[in-house]
């Protein structure tokens, strides 16, 4: 179940596209004809442009754009943004537009049998002139529009498949599609470009848009099944973010790294892994960015450069926090060990913020990441396309061995779980959470080290201040029951060395 | 009255085109005497031209002169539709009229 490329079979194109070659095995079919299939909106016309714009730029690879929609001079227009000067290339001779486009002057009617003899005559010369090695369609539903729902349309389109096969190129073929999921394409294109196609949706779910692609299929050869995410960026185009196609190859690190908090660590059974990813979750007010300040405090210490993506408070508010706990966010940042990001969830989609956020790592090259918090990412996505980030960010900073610190928000102040901790818990190496607990008419805080994946550690609930110098674990809450699920209850001392006894030798890690 | 000129886009000699072109002469015969003239064009020679054109489908008919620029599609086998799309009027006739076409 390998790429069939070897076997001589069924060679592919590497599209350059981000991500797609992934999830398409290498590429599409080299020297076939793929239908793209979407709704309005759903980046028809930016794959097909991208699928000629990567050709030009990653292998010189000349392409020729047959447009029966937009104008060359909209298309022009529109993809600048994205970094394509497709004007320089014309005039380069890399790119030819085969113009199909309506005008209104143009309009006739039929009056007789007819085949699509210059459109094929224009393909087949613009590929000639530039040389093309990739062809671009867009979009198909545009000449049922105009020349009718007729069989002569489909034996003349299918006939243009057959020419560009026969003339050695790679195609793309734009069809519209109706709904998000029902037929594959408007006007039953998909009879005869039927040997692969490829799915672009656009998605309204719970008022927020998701767009994916998918490979319906590839005729004779593999590819990845189901959707994937992908964004659209400006002076990049499609960027898709294979998240479930990515291997776990990631290998596990025994390197302890501290917390910031030799107490914390010690709870941990030495400090975190060097490569793990840590949950830390609690109400509001509980301490969750203080952990993260040390957490960066303790990299600075170690001489760790360390990376901060705040999505809650603000850049002054970060640092006046982290003076008032001993912590110089500025010198360390003077000393470029440290870089705060302040940003808004709601400015972006939370692939843009994935894409973003990647990008940054990669820039700064930090050996620990912070994230406060998660629960403020959540608000901006889908369950689905949540659960995608978090799986998207924690897999590349493993693979990149960096430790990450994610904070996720209660939404109760004693005990509950957060929807956040919920949905990724299984995805995080470490949880820790941190609980109110109401004793004798006064709140006080306590701590517990709730999962620590490949290691011992301490399974008491403890009790812990915060004062000028940040965070003092003290001892366990003995006496005390029910502070996770948000209702502590004093027992007797009795009853609790019974229970103690009952699990003395219970305690061990947790795998 | 000005004379008609028209470009007739084909692929090829084929059947169809053949027929195109007969269904063309006698329609201007009957319609415009000997006012008129036209170009064929074989689009597998000239694609450029097709190009410049914008012509998709062949046969493709495109009355230049008089303006306004018209176009069909098709062999033109259905003359009456042929001759109202372009607007071509029966030659007011240099001689005796000669009935009502079209």
């Amino acid at each position: 179940m390998t790429d069939s490329t070897t076997n001589g079979a069924i060679e592919r194109l590497p599209v350059g596209i981000p991500g797609f070659d992934l999830i398409a095995h290498g590429g599409l079919p080299r020297g076939r004809t793929t239908l793209v299939a979407g709704t309005a909106g759903s980046a028809k016309t930016v794959f097909a442009a991208q699928f000629l714009s990567e050709g030009i730029v990653r292998g010189d690879e000349h392409g020729v754009f047959v447009t029966f929609e937009e104008s060359p001079s909209d298309i022009r227009g529109n993809m600048r943004g994205f970094g394509w000067d497709i004007a320089q290339w014309e005039a380069a001779g890399q790119w030819a537009f085969v113009d199909a486009s309506p005008r209104p002057e143009d309009e006739a009617i039929v009056t007789g049998e007819y085949d699509m003899g210059a459109l094929l005559a224009r393909v087949e010369h613009a590929v000639r002139t530039v040389g093309a090695r990739r062809v671009a369609m867009d979009s198909l539903g545009a000449i049922f529009a105009r020349l009718g729902e007729s069989p002569i349309v489909r034996r003349e389109l299918f006939r243009i498949v057959s020419a560009l096969k026969k003339l050695g190129v790679t195609a793309v073929m734009t069809a519209e599609r109706t709904q998000e999921y029902g037929e594959i394409s408007r006007h039953g294109v998909e009879e005869f470009v039927a040997d692969n196609v490829v799915i672009l949706r656009n998605v309204l779910d719970d008022e927020k848009r998701r767009r994916t692609v998918e490979i319906l299929k590839f005729r004779g050869t593999s590819h990845q099944k189901g959707e994937f995410p992908f964004t659209i960026l400006p002076g990049a185009g499609i960027m898709i973010l294979p998240l479930s196609a990515m291997e776990l190859t990631q290998q596990s690190s025994d390197v302890r790294i501290t917390s910031g908090s030799s107490e914390l660590d010690e709870m941990c059974g030495g400090g975190f892994f060097r490569d793990s990813i840590i949950l830390v979750s609690g109400a509001t007010g509980t301490g969750k960015t203080l952990m993260v300040t040390q957490f960066m405090a303790g990299g600075f210490a170690a001489g760790e450069r360390c990376l901060l993506f705040a999505f809650e408070e603000s850049r002054e508010q970060l640092f006046r926090n982290a003076h008032g706990w001993g912590i110089d966010f500025e010198g360390m940042e003077r000393d470029d060990k440290l870089r705060v990001v302040c940003e808004y969830p709601e400015i972006a989609g939370l692939e843009d913020h994935l894409v973003r956020m990647k990008t940054l790592i990669q820039e700064f090259g930090p050996h620990r990441v912070a994230v406060d918090s998660l629960s403020a990412l959540e608000r901006v996505a889908t369950v689905k396309g949540f659960r995608e980030f978090v799986i998207g960010l924690t897999s590349f900073m493993k693979d990149q061995e960096m430790a990450g610190l994610f904070t996720a928000t209660t939404p109760t102040l004693l005990g509950g779980e957060s929807v956040t901790e919920a949905h990724i818990s299984s995805i995080t190496d470490s949880i820790i959470l941190l609980r109110y607990v109401e004793m004798f008419g006064e709140m006080r805080r306590g701590v517990t080290v709730l999962k620590m994946r490949g290691s011992k550690h301490d399974k008491d609930i403890r009790e812990f201040t915060i004062d000028a110098s940040g965070m003092h674990i003290g001892k366990p809450f003995r006496n005390v029951v029910g502070i996770l699920s948000g209702r502590p209850t004093h027992v007797d001392s009795g009853e609790l060395d019974r229970v103690a006894r009952l699990f003395a030798e219970g305690s061990s890690g947790e795998g | 009255m000005q004379k008609h000129l028209f470009k007739l886009y084909i692929t090829g000699q084929t059947p169809r085109s053949e027929r195109a072109i007969a269904n063309l002469r006698r329609m201007c015969n009957a319609a415009l005497g000997n006012n008129y003239e036209f170009v064929i064009i074989d689009v597998l020679e000239q694609p450029h031209l097709a190009e410049e054109d914008r012509v998709l489908v062949t046969p493709t008919l495109i009355k230049q002169v008089p303006p306004p620029p018209r176009r069909v599609l098709g062999d033109l086998s259905d003359t009456e539709r042929v001759l109202s799309e372009l607007r071509v009027q029966a030659a007011p006739p240099p001689g005796p009229p000669t009935g009502e076409e079209p």
